[in-house]
């Protein structure tokens, strides 16, 4: 099991291709990587493409027409081969995307990391810098410092590089801030790693994904930014660049609008395919959205109750009890689209005012078939077979508003995180009373009144006070308390709790228990304990159902259950309690052995 | 032999407020403790108790506002970087969350060379030593090849005690280490603490929400209540006659896996709770 990882290798394998593998399968990634890597061979083959200049007039190429003899695309209206100037005018944009891209990820990445990574005081500094910068007007600095950069586009680009710069810093010093509390950064600093390492390599690869599709865009805004300044004629008119001759080309366009047509589209080509990598590149990276597995949503929201069509007319009246599940079985599409079980024929029954306790490991699927009970399966979910029936009433298959109907009144639920059930924007009175309003025909006053009433039941000090704290201002055994209140507030048949303590400490946990108990015998419900604890269950439960991997594998009296497991699987479980004979009696390790560290596989037990 | 591996004496951290003008809080008040070599020291408490917070300041991890902290006699508590990077040596951590604790880009090979490397291990060294960490915890060798979510939640925990066992450190703090595995993965990973603490003699300063856990583990416990220590003593004690009132009550609180003993303890825990009432009525 988890001692042996050779069982969990091949079903991971398929996770492990990397992102460039991801990336060479995806076609937009692969047709636009190659789009742009033509064009830039293009431009780096200019010398051998065309004989002539970008600027290199002559008379009799004013306007010539595309495939006249050494003019392939024609000349335009100064008489310059457009062809030379294309290709001319690719280097410029591919100059220009590499100088403003790179400027604006070493400056934004660089203080990320530092802003992200160090002190409060030092992102202080980075941030009011950054904030600055973001105050200039962009498009107009670039303009007014026409005369500083000398019309060399090249230092436009530059420092345009340096305005897209707060972009790519927020970014980073976001990721890194993330990405710097994650406890294998605490690991690293443990491990004695000093910081520059732990930037480099723990750091900046993990958030590295984001940052080459930035990269993508910034490319395509700096070449964007290039051709419209040389389209304004701001810079050197020696360069050839699109936006001269997207602005040639109007100019003439009523005489000749094939010169216009070319560098638009060349320019449109190259910016397209910039985005569409990026956008392949984000998905390769940060792992795409799953892929819809091709099955109709409505099989898992309606599923076919298979107890009453598949020639077993005796079952309905075969088992009764308060809630009876029937060889249900929950599955998940994966992302090669082929289902997965998750619960694969589980069968429980519940009589009524009596404690189930569900109890399993990770992955057992006792959530899930919880969740089903209560008709909250996510909308992927696909229940492949099965019956759910309380008091006889079937709940797969029921339609949303009526199964509404059957939470408010008949089912209710205890989750395993109070304060995340609890919308942090509202007091938890309002949201109490929101509740109970749904549930039964109170008046606002008359619900309030109870919802007070409820609060002081549950063992909460000053019911008033918790009634008008937001959740942020109560203890998460308050919240606790809270949530059952809520959940009991209509008197529910059958309370289905989920790891109900899990979260809290062991005295409140043992409060919680007990108000669950004291609660279940006044309202004489009953109680759906699903938990991982067979201390929890050894208090509480009447009756346990051990689940794992999706099946009941055994089920009885709590008593029996402790006394005489009767499968293997409950045994072993039974086994690895920690109880009070397994207190520690060896004395403390010779420090002597320590020196030289014994060969493995010496020890004994 | 005189002064013990782990020193902590009078440790205060105090945490700044959150929010505009909020006064700063005190998690821990002065707190004393001590580590020898070779052995565990449970500490246990509840939430806000201050049991993490006393392992990060040992890890270098949080600034102390007041106290010492010695390591073999050596004053550890405000070091520079330098020195604390050496330390690493020394001390070592294994986190709760197996999920986090690892990288999840680096493979479990790059991962445990690491800290090898950086503290001067030639390549073929740190090679050899993976191979012979990965043993020493139970996973196969050609574990080093992959990336963490490869593994399960107990697997993880094993790279994770395989990261802290690289240096050969003499102290490792475990912040709940088994908190987060199933019950039948909890006992294994345990064993494997205390089967490579007689094999090396390294000595753990455990920290666990779990009586039933640390009472597993270790030698000697801390109760911690609030940023205080409520008692210390050897486990046995501490774990079936402690003497301090919220001990016993922590004890009690604990649920045990045998229905009749519980409900005996359960109505024993209510007496003790309904006579505590009745007490702070008449006071």
């Amino acid at each position: 099991m988890s001692t042996s990882p050779t069982t969990s290798s091949p079903s991971a394998e398929p996770g492990r291709k990397s992102a460039l593998h991801t990336l060479l399968r995806d076609p937009q990634a692969v047709i636009s990587a190659s789009i742009l890597l033509v064009i830039v061979l293009l431009g780096l083959l200019t010398p051998l493409l065309t004989d002539h200049g970008p600027n290199d007039s002559s008379l009799d190429a004013v306007n010539a027409a595309p495939g006249t003899p050494g003019y392939l695309l024609g000349g335009d209206k100064s008489g310059r081969d457009i062809l030379a100037r294309l290709l001319n005018s690719i280097n410029t944009s591919v100059v220009s995307a590499l100088v403003g891209a790179s400027i604006a990820l070493a400056v934004g990445v660089t203080c990320g990391l530092i802003g992200g990574y160090f002190s409060r005081r030092v992102r202080g500094v980075t941030e009011w810098l950054f904030s600055l910068v973001m105050t200039f007007p962009g498009l107009l600095l670039l303009i007014v410092l026409l005369p500083v950069t000398d019309g060399d586009y090249r230092v436009t680009m530059l420092i345009f590089g340096v305005l897209l710069s707060p972009g790519i810093y927020r970014l980073v010093r976001n990721l890194v801030v993330g990405v710097s509390n994650e406890l294998y950064v605490d690991a690293a600093r443990v491990s004695g790693l000093p910081d520059r390492r732990i930037l480099r390599r723990h750091i900046l690869y993990v958030v590295r994904g984001p940052i080459v599709i930035a990269a993508a865009f910034l490319a395509g805004s700096s070449i964007g930014v290039q051709s419209g300044l040389a389209f304004l004629g701001i810079g050197s008119n020696e360069v050839a660049s699109f936006g001269t001759m997207v602005s040639d080309g109007f100019a003439n366009l009523y005489e000749e609008p094939l010169q216009f047509i070319w560098p638009s589209l060349l320019l449109g080509i190259m910016t397209a395919s910039l985005v569409l990598l990026g956008n392949a590149l984000r998905d390769a990276l940060e792992g795409g959205r799953p892929k819809a597995s091709g099955l109709p949503r409505s099989q898992g929201r309606r599923p076919v109750p298979a107890a009453d069509g598949t020639g077993r007319p005796g079952a309905t009246d075969a088992v009764s009890g308060l809630l009876v599940v029937e060889d249900l079985s929950i599955a998940y599409p994966t992302p090669s689209g082929e289902l997965k079980e998750v619960v694969s024929g589980a069968s429980i029954r519940l009589e009524a005012g009596e404690t189930l306790g569900l109890v399993g490991e990770s992955g057992s699927g006792k959530t899930q078939t919880a969740f089903a009970a209560l008709g909250v399966l996510p909308p992927e979910a696909v229940v492949a077979r099965g019956s759910i029936r309380l008091d006889g009433r079937e709940l797969l298959g029921l339609p949303e508003t009526e199964l509404r109907a059957v939470r408010g009144t008949s089912i209710a639920y205890v989750p395993q995180e109070p304060m995340s059930n609890l919308d942090p924007s509202f007091t938890v009175g309002a949201q109490l009373v929101e509740g109970v309003r749904a549930a039964t025909p109170l008046s606002r006053r008359e619900a309030r009144e109870r919802v007070l009433a409820l609060l002081d039941r549950v063992g909460i000090p000053d019911p008033k006070r918790t009634f008008d704290s937001y959740p942020h201002q109560v203890s998460g055994g308050m919240a606790q308390r809270a949530l059952i209140a809520g959940a009991v507030a209509s008197r529910p048949l059958l309370l289905i709790a989920d790891e109900p303590t899990t979260a809290l400490d062991v005295t409140v946990q043992a409060e919680i228990l007990d108000l669950l108990r004291d609660l279940q015998k006044e309202l004489n419900m009953a109680v759906l304990l699903v938990t991982h604890n067979f201390g929890v269950v050894a208090d509480s439960c009447d009756r346990i159902a051990v689940m794992r991997h999706g099946t009941i594998v055994e089920a009885g009296s709590t008593a029996a259950l402790f006394d005489e497991p009767g499968h293997p699987y409950t045994r072993m479980l039974l086994d690895s309690i920690l109880d009070e004979a397994t207190v520690r009696t060896d004395g403390p390790a010779s420090p002597e052995i320590s020196r030289e560290n014994a060969a493995p596989g010496t020890e004994a037990s | 032999m005189t002064s013990p591996l782990l020193d902590v004496s009078e440790l205060s951290v105090t945490y700044p407020g959150r929010g505009f003008r909020a006064r700063p809080q005190e998690v821990l008040h002065a707190v004393s403790l001590h580590v020898r070599e070779g052995e565990t020291l449970g500490l246990v408490g509840e939430s806000g108790s201050g049991k993490t917070t006393i392992g990060r300041a040992v890890l270098g991890l949080v600034k102390p506002s007041g106290g010492r902290i010695l390591l073999r006699g050596q004053d550890i508590t405000h070091v520079p970087a330098k020195v604390r990077r050496r330390l690493a040596r020394d001390i070592q951590v294994v986190f709760q969350d197996p999920y986090t604790s690892l990288n999840p880009s680096l493979t479990i090979g790059d991962i445990l060379s690491e800290p090898l490397v950086v503290q001067g291990a030639s390549a073929p060294d740190a090679r050899a030593r993976v191979r012979e960490l990965l043993d020493h915890v139970g996973l196969p060798a050609d574990a080093s090849a992959r990336l963490p979510r490869e593994f399960s939640g107990g697997q993880r925990q094993r790279v994770a005690i395989a990261r802290a066992l690289a240096p050969k450190p003499r102290l490792i703090v475990c912040d709940e280490p088994v908190s987060a595995l199933d019950l039948s993965t909890q006992t294994r990973v345990l064993d494997l603490f205390i089967d490579i603490q007689r094999r090396t003699g390294v000595a753990y300063l455990f920290v666990s929400h779990d009586l039933a856990v640390i009472r597993h583990v270790s030698h000697r416990v801390t109760v911690l209540y609030r940023g205080d220590v409520v008692e210390t003593g050897a486990a046995d004690r501490i774990t079936t006659s402690p003497e301090h009132a919220y001990t016993r009550g922590l004890l009690l609180a604990a649920p045990v896996a045998d229905p009749a003993r519980q409900r005996e303890r359960r109505e024993e825990r209510r007496r003790l709770a309904a006579l505590e009432l009745s007490v702070k009525k008449v006071s």
